[in-house]
């Protein structure tokens, strides 16, 4: 790993440790524990996107399978928090394998769609299948996580768990891009031929990273069964598998860091939109939170169209170009003080 | 090691698409430790025999004998683990990772980490790692592309590009290494390089097999040249007798 992302990990540490008491109230600290809920998610989704090129729009299933299994097996079965999300991310990885195998051997974007159809069906069970999910009107009473015999009751202490997944959750994936099996993924992603050329089995590790995104979705959504204690199919929806993918997009799909950046600003953006929407009261024009839809289109089509490598690559190369031409001042002044 | 000489027979391969006959009862052998050309007007089949052999696709009928055994539609990522290694006609660097990376790529078959170590140690726990650095710099100061070890490969000029396909491809360690059009789109004083860097190849004990269009390039540096036309084989033999064949020359004039 190289040692800018060495920095870039010392600046997120220190902004997790820093927000607490930075944030005015719980309520936003909650929102910061949901935003890590979808970096967790993004960035299992920026493996498979950005370093496999393959496009998953229904990892929001590998949420719901995550959650439910941690819901449904604490719940009715009464089993450890532990286990139940452990069996989850077992679940999803199996359940990835079964949908991946058939659809990765073929070239094209036979995973889309495959993914997109899989994602409905698991929200229909969600809905349908009353009797484990509870339907519509969800599972109540899912435990918090304990850890060390203490339960993350508070929202801090569940916001500083939730962030450390996250960080943990970052370092495995930029240990695994800077290795040979992260090298062989974006060789697939550059050519295929030439991947397969020089012996990387490329639909196995296509099939493979799509297994490990999937965990990665799987494990946020348990983690946020045991945060809100209470789950129904309403947040799985296939709309939400968009969103992800719009995240990790928006920030930019080739680097983990842009898909971190990405799942953070639309997360928050509802609540930003919501701040801007009370000044637009006073002057008789009503935002809806309906609306955010039109605003996540607008942003990921002015994004496609003027940064399509996304936020990151966007903000990486402006910040290159404006040191190139701060030292060219600098220059150009010490030459004219001569 | 068998008393055959040969490292690759072709016997009677066909193959053709959607009734375009591509090869038809193709059959050579390739010498171990050799330099092998492969030539013949456009369309006459040349780069299909690579993707036959690298298993890309499968021949209609006939066989394809590697190393004394025959390769039954072995996928590519398998015919490279057997020891032959490719280049593109149209050059395929993964344009977005460095040079170094390319070439680190080229030794994938040559280390072992699996998914869930890589992901769990960084990248200075793992031994191997290093290694596979080191090993991938020399492959890259053997075509001379040490000075742009960390530029994106997009970014290399065309020739270079050639170059580093050549690189990835040795650092596979094959022993049988396929040159699709290696001269093809260089100027003067990059074929002439080109020419010298296959003449290091084949020092190498490696068995070269190329095709090619700059003719120059191909009487100077191969030790037997088979020509084809319309997926046959038309020629075969060392330079000079193919150059004064009358059915090549009849093949390239066009008559």
């Amino acid at each position: 790993m190289p040692l800018k992302d060495y920095i870039g990990f010392c600046i997120l540490i220190a902004l997790v440790l820093l927000m607490p008491h930075l944030v005015a109230n719980d309520y936003y600290l909650g929102v910061l524990v949901f935003t890590a809920f979808n970096c967790l998610a993004c960035i299992g989704l920026c493996l498979l996107m950005g370093y496999a090129g393959q496009i998953s729009l229904g990892h929001g299933a590998f949420i719901a399978i995550g959650a439910y299994s941690s819901g449904v097996l604490t719940t009715m079965l009464d089993w450890s928090p532990w286990t139940a999300m452990a069996a989850g991310a077992l679940a999803s990885m199996a359940i990835a394998f079964a949908v991946g195998i058939p659809t990765l051997r073929l070239k094209g974007h036979y995973l889309a769609m495959a993914t997109l159809g899989f994602a409905s069906i698991i929200h229909i069970i969600a809905v349908a299948a009353t009797e484990i999910t509870g339907g519509p009107a969800g599972l109540l009473d899912i435990p918090r996580l304990g850890l060390f015999g203490y339960s993350l009751d508070s929202d801090v202490s569940y916001y500083y768990f939730a962030w450390f997944a996250v960080v943990a959750g970052l370092y495995f994936a930029f240990n695994l891009v800077h290795s040979r099996v992260g090298r062989g993924l974006r060789a697939i992603h550059g050519s295929e031929d030439a991947a397969s050329a020089v012996g990387i089995n490329t639909n196995i590790y296509k099939i493979q990273v799509f297994a490990l995104s999937a965990v990665y979705a799987s494990v946020s959504g348990s983690l946020y069964a045991y945060y809100v204690n209470y789950i129904d199919p309403g947040p799985f929806d296939v709309m939400h598998s968009i969103v992800l993918v719009t995240m990790v997009a928006v920030g930019g799909l080739r680097h983990l860091w842009g898909a971190l950046i990405g799942a953070v600003l639309l997360s928050l953006l509802p609540e930003l939109l919501s701040m801007a929407a009370a000044p637009l009261k006073v002057i008789g024009i009503a935002y809806k939170p309906d609306y955010d839809i039109l605003v996540y289109g607008g942003i990921l089509l002015l994004i496609m169209m003027f940064l399509p490598e996304g936020l990151f690559a966007g903000l990486a190369s402006a910040s290159k170009s404006g040191t190139a031409f701060l030292m060219k001042l600098i220059k150009g002044g010490s030459i004219v003080r001569q | 090691m068998s008393g055959n000489d040969l490292i690759l027979e072709l016997k009677e391969l066909k193959k053709s698409f959607g009734g375009v006959v591509a090869l038809d009862n193709l059959s050579f052998g390739v010498k171990r430790n050799t330099t092998t050309s492969l030539i013949g007007p456009n369309g006459a089949g040349k780069t299909t025999v690579f993707n036959l052999i690298t298993g890309y696709f499968g021949p209609d009928s006939g066989l394809l004998i590697y190393r004394d055994r025959p390769l039954k539609g072995e996928k590519p990522y398998k015919t490279a683990s057997l020891g032959i290694g490719r280049t593109f006609q149209n050059v395929q660097v993964f344009a977005d990772m460095s040079v170094l990376e390319n070439v680190m790529v080229g030794r994938h078959l040559r280390s072992r980490t699996g998914l869930t170590l890589s992901a769990v140690l960084p990248s200075f726990l793992r031994p191997e790692e290093r290694r596979i650095k080191e090993e991938a710099w020399h492959w890259l100061e053997f075509v001379g592309l040490e000075r742009f070890s960390d530029m994106p490969a997009g970014a290399l000029p065309l020739g270079n590009q050639r170059m580093l396909e050549i690189a990835r491809a040795l650092a596979m360690e094959p022993e049988l290494l396929l040159l699709d059009e290696p001269a093809s789109g260089l100027n003067s004083r990059e074929t002439i390089a080109m020419g010298e860097l296959i003449g290091c190849i084949r020092d190498k004990a490696i068995t070269v097999m190329l095709v090619e269009h700059d003719m120059e390039l191909v009487m100077e540096i191969s030790d037997r040249v088979a020509v084809m036309n319309f997926g046959r084989l038309i020629a075969e033999g060392t330079p000079r007798e193919v150059q004064e064949d009358r059915e090549v020359i009849s093949a390239y004039l066009g008559e």
